[in-house]
């Protein structure tokens, strides 16, 4: 699992039949430090999240699927939970 | 998933024969300013994607789902295709809440 931002969302009329009824979110994935982690990806949302929420990203088939209630379907990515805080432990980057 | 746009096709008379009938696409992955990232790769179509649009893919196993139940041999499915972004946020670092005060 990932820490994310949420960056924007993505409309799309064609899509698969097991997306639809979930928003499609625009997440990039951050670093401790919140610096962008590679490239942002598209995910579906699980929890209700919206732009600029700092969120919980799952980045494996199975995960997201079962998260997203839609097995057997193209899903690889998907927001599972919203970040409240993160403790580190002194002297961690 | 991932954002791209639809550059090509590609054309493959002597393949795998589940792959038999399946459209083979050239796609530029790209960041939500839709600019070019990364390097080029080849998805099969499962929505019917044309040249120059902005379609999202989807990697690994999930890719052969779609054409369920015959099961292809692909890594890279196209599984949407993209009407419109809104970015309401710039996608760049902010300041992480978990740093500000406190300690």
């Amino acid at each position: 699992m990932l820490i994310a931002r949420v960056v924007g969302e993505l409309v799309a009329t064609q899509k698969h039949a097991s997306h639809e009824g979930r928003k499609l979110l625009l997440v990039q994935p951050l670093n401790l430090d919140g610096s962008n982690r590679g490239d942002a990806v598209v995910a579906l949302d699980a929890v209700d999240a919206g732009v600029g929420d700092r969120v919980l990203l799952v980045t494996e088939g199975f995960s997201a699927m079962t998260a997203v209630g839609r097995p057997q379907s193209p899903i690889d990515m998907a927001v599972i939970g919203f970040i409240d805080q993160i403790d580190l432990m002194p002297g961690v980057d | 998933m991932y954002l791209g746009r639809v550059v090509g096709c590609v054309w493959a008379t002597v393949k795998n024969a589940n792959l038999t009938g399946q459209r083979l696409l050239l796609i530029q992955p790209l960041t939500p300013e839709l600019l070019s990232t990364g390097k080029r790769l080849i998805c099969l179509d499962a929505m019917g994607a044309g040249a120059g649009e902005l379609i999202y893919y989807v990697r690994g196993k999930e890719a052969s789902f779609p054409f369920l139940p015959a099961e292809p041999a692909a890594d890279a499915t196209v599984v949407g295709i993209v009407d419109s972004i809104h970015l309401k946020a710039p996608a760049a670092t902010r300041t992480p809440t978990h740093r500000k005060g406190k300690r």
